[in-house]
């Protein structure tokens, strides 16, 4: 086989991989825009706030220690012990969902019935807000969060195509983690919305809000709980990216990650973020691969947009999403 | 009763206003946003020294130092924005700690006849003073840093990288551009092959550039990286099993924020640099003593003898090195930001200088002249070490190639005075 198919492949590979981990970022928008009909731009900090609460809590770090030391002129900076993995994740999810209520019952709620862009403001709002909160209360400094996932080459993957093809194919053992913590999300989330009372409620919100109270449905409760399934993905997509690379202010910046995912696989639809994803992910990397070298790289960002671009043009909801009809 | 409240008036306005004679050191820190990390430390370092010389000598030369911190979250605008709104306080000297700040203060500080230092960063060309007047990049710049770089691979290899191949990985913009036309001198001079991989900002996702390192297995991988990017580079290359001790990053990708987060794999990553790192230096204790003990350190103390910790601190000691120099020819004590930049251009830092500041070994020796406001472009490797989380000096500070560097400064100042219709001022 010639060395540049075989490349190709690996390339291909990975950009399967890359693109998962970017699916991971776009679903929390998807949940929030499908139930609400809001664009959270504050999806990225999420992931951040969540990544860093997670790593402030393992290492039994005092929250706001800065600030109370400044106040008080104590010199507390943590609690003297550490908290396994697990039950710091469960407790993380405890605290987006405090984040949850908090968003719902102090912004959200008194914004119901406003136009889709006053809504955007305020998650801009919102975003802005939570980095500087994250910052005072976990510190700026670059943190290591380990929660023991694998990372490196896959040497079985490596070994066996070597078998193969006489060159072993790099994957990334957190990567393949990744693909399949995404594949249990994507199913937990579908059987979610299709077989529980709640799920069924949250489509019936995102249907039509009206209709959905006149029923009986309680509007805040499906808010907070929308929210609080995204802050988890938030918190799923910022462990994945924070094993990477450290947990830093950067991770707000996935979110550019998954714009392009959104705007292909539309912003309505789970399986759309997906195979948005998986589409960006081989798209930009066999570009890059491809015609990279011609141009002097560089080129995964924007040719990222220009593929959500092309998609766009030819279905503007997206490959998933729903179109709109408006009669007049 | 007049008499009084005048009085009054007078006593709070003198305790609420500055002090009559003080040295007026802006801080364009940046404490906030993506770079905190590395904004935060180099920050403390800069304000703990001059902390220090208050509260142990009365500052210098009697007269108080007085640091005025303005954040500009390293963002251009706002970098100006707090050099226009602390230049009237009467600033000494400016350490604007951005390449895209420097770029516009440049043609500013030469205006309003302020000196700027950019140690290790901005505008490299900035190096010749018969044309940049007001802007100092001593000890070293991104070109002598590319030329360190390549002269410590050449005495890795018996002083011959004929048929190597090295790679250079850097962030997509000016920065990261900056050794690409040295190292392309450089490899026609030695014989290597260079091979150019970009990153785009910020620099999160690298498996592309990987894994054509992976393929095309170069010898050595050079990086010019900043932020997130460093973190990512250095655990993609233990992910593919790059060796680290065959890793260099410039010294904007070398310090413990880019290394830790990659635990063990990161064991041997190499790095450039123009001063020393770690605590065991003599003015440590007297930081500790006049500054962290005493509660009066600019953060949480937390940061002391840190890789960019010790930047801000050297970068202190070289202001008020010129400080005192300035103090020396002018005869004043309480000196202008003219006679600042003048004793800046006649700056030496000798290693008996250093050693009396309790600081030995801690950067390379050199000196400042109207010609040349770079210095002696002295460059060092460290190294670190993940098991103990130190990094540490592993080479000498050695010269870097003076005739490839010095005809691309002359070449890119030449087109700066062109521009700028400057005539030459050293002769």
């Amino acid at each position: 086989m010639p060395e540049q198919l075989v490349f190709a492949m690996e390339v291909i590979l990975n950009g399967l991989m890359a693109g998962v981990l970017y699916a991971l970022v776009a679903l929390g928008f998807v949940l929030i825009y499908k139930a609400s009909g809001i664009f959270n731009y504050a999806q990225g900090v999420m992931a951040l706030f969540a990544a860093m609460t997670l790593v402030g809590i393992m290492n039994g770090q005092v929250p706001f220690a800065h600030l109370i030391n400044a106040t008080f002129g104590t010199h507390v900076h943590d609690f003297g012990w550490t908290v396994p993995a697990l039950l710091a994740i469960l407790m993380t999810m405890g605290v987006m969902v405090l984040l949850a209520w908090a968003v719902q019952r102090f912004v959200m709620r008194h914004l119901v019935g406003q136009e889709p862009i006053i809504l955007f403001m305020a998650t801009i709002g919102l975003a802005y807000f939570l980095e500087g909160v994250a910052d005072l209360m976990w510190g700026s400094e670059i943190k290591t969060l380990d929660v023991g996932l694998p990372q490196g080459i896959n040497l079985w993957i490596d070994e066996s195509t070597f078998n193969i093809f006489g060159y072993g194919f790099f994957i990334d053992n957190l990567d393949i983690v990744a693909t399949v913590i995404a594949a249990l999300l994507v199913a937990a989330l579908v059987a979610f919305s299709q077989y529980t009372k709640q799920g069924r409620a949250m489509r019936a919100v995102a249907d039509d809000h009206q209709a959905a109270l006149s029923v009986g449905i309680s509007l805040n409760f499906i808010w907070i709980m929308v929210w609080s399934v995204a802050g988890f993905v938030a918190l799923v997509a910022g462990i994945m990216w924070g094993t990477k690379s450290g947990v830093q202010f950067s991770l707000s910046l996935i979110a550019l990650k998954a714009l392009p995912v959104l705007m292909l696989g539309g912003f309505t639809s789970i399986p759309g973020a997906i195979v948005g994803g998986l589409i960006i992910g081989v798209g930009e990397k066999l570009f890059e691969f491809a015609i990279g070298p011609l141009v002097g790289g560089a080129t995964e960002n924007w040719f990222a947009y220009v593929l959500a671009l092309i998609f766009l043009v030819f279905r503007p909801q997206g490959l998933f999403g729903e179109k709109i009809i408006e009669r007049v | 009763m007049k008499l009084k409240l005048a009085t009054a008036a007078l006593s709070a306005l003198m305790a609420a206003g500055p002090a009559l004679a003080d040295l007026v050191i802006p801080d364009l820190s940046y404490r906030t946003g993506p770079y905190a990390a590395g904004g935060i430390p180099f920050s403390d370092g800069y304000n703990d020294y001059f902390t220090m010389l208050n509260e142990r000598d009365g500052g210098i030369g009697g007269v108080p130092i007085r640091v005025v911190e303005c954040e500009t979250g390293y963002n251009t605008e706002k970098g100006v924005e707090c050099y226009e709104s602390t230049k009237g306080e009467g600033a000494l000297v400016y350490q604007p700690l951005s390449t895209g700040i420097t770029y516009q203060l440049i043609p500013k500080v030469t205006a309003d006849n302020i000196p700027l230092h950019t140690m290790g960063y901005g505008r490299t060309s900035a190096k010749n003073g018969d044309v940049f007047s007001h802007t100092f990049n001593y000890p070293a710049n991104y070109w002598d840093g590319a030329s360190g770089a390549i002269n410590y691979l050449l005495e890795e290899n018996g002083g011959d990288l004929s048929g190597k191949k090295i790679a250079l990985i850097y962030h997509n913009s000016a920065y990261g551009k900056e050794p690409i036309r040295t190292l392309e001198e450089l490899s026609k001079k030695h014989g290597f092959e260079l091979a150019a991989l970009p990153v785009d900002h910020p620099g999160q996702e690298q498996k592309s550039q990987w894994l054509q390192i992976r393929r095309d297995r170069p010898d050595y991988v050079l990086m010019w990286g900043w932020g997130v990017m460093n973190q990512v580079a250095v655990q993609e290359a233990a992910n593919i099993r790059f060796p680290m001790e065959n890793f260099i990053g410039i010294w904007w990708s070398g310090s413990e924020n880019d290394v830790v987060p990659a635990g063990e794999a990161a064991n041997g990553y190499k790095a450039l640099t123009f001063h020393n790192v770690g605590t065991d230096f003599p003015v440590f204790d007297d930081l500790q003593q006049y500054v962290v003990d005493a509660g009066k350190a600019a953060g949480a103390g937390d940061q002391v003898g840190t890789v960019l910790y010790n930047r801000g601190l050297y970068a202190a000691v070289l202001a008020a090195e010129a400080i005192k120099k300035a103090q020396e020819l002018s005869g004043n004590a309480d000196i202008t930001p003219a006679e600042m930049r003048d004793g800046m251009e006649a700056l030496e830092m000798t290693e008996a200088k250093m050693a009396d500041l309790g600081l030995p070994n801690f950067g390379p020796t050199f000196s400042v002249s109207c010609t040349n406001h770079g210095g002696d472009a002295l460059v060092g490797v460290t190294q670190w070490d993940a098991a103990n989380k130190t990094w540490s000096l592993i080479s000498d500070f050695k010269p870097t190639d003076g005739e490839v560097i010095g005809a691309l400064i002359d070449e890119d100042s030449a087109a700066y005075a062109s521009e700028n219709n400057l005539e030459g001022r050293c002769n």
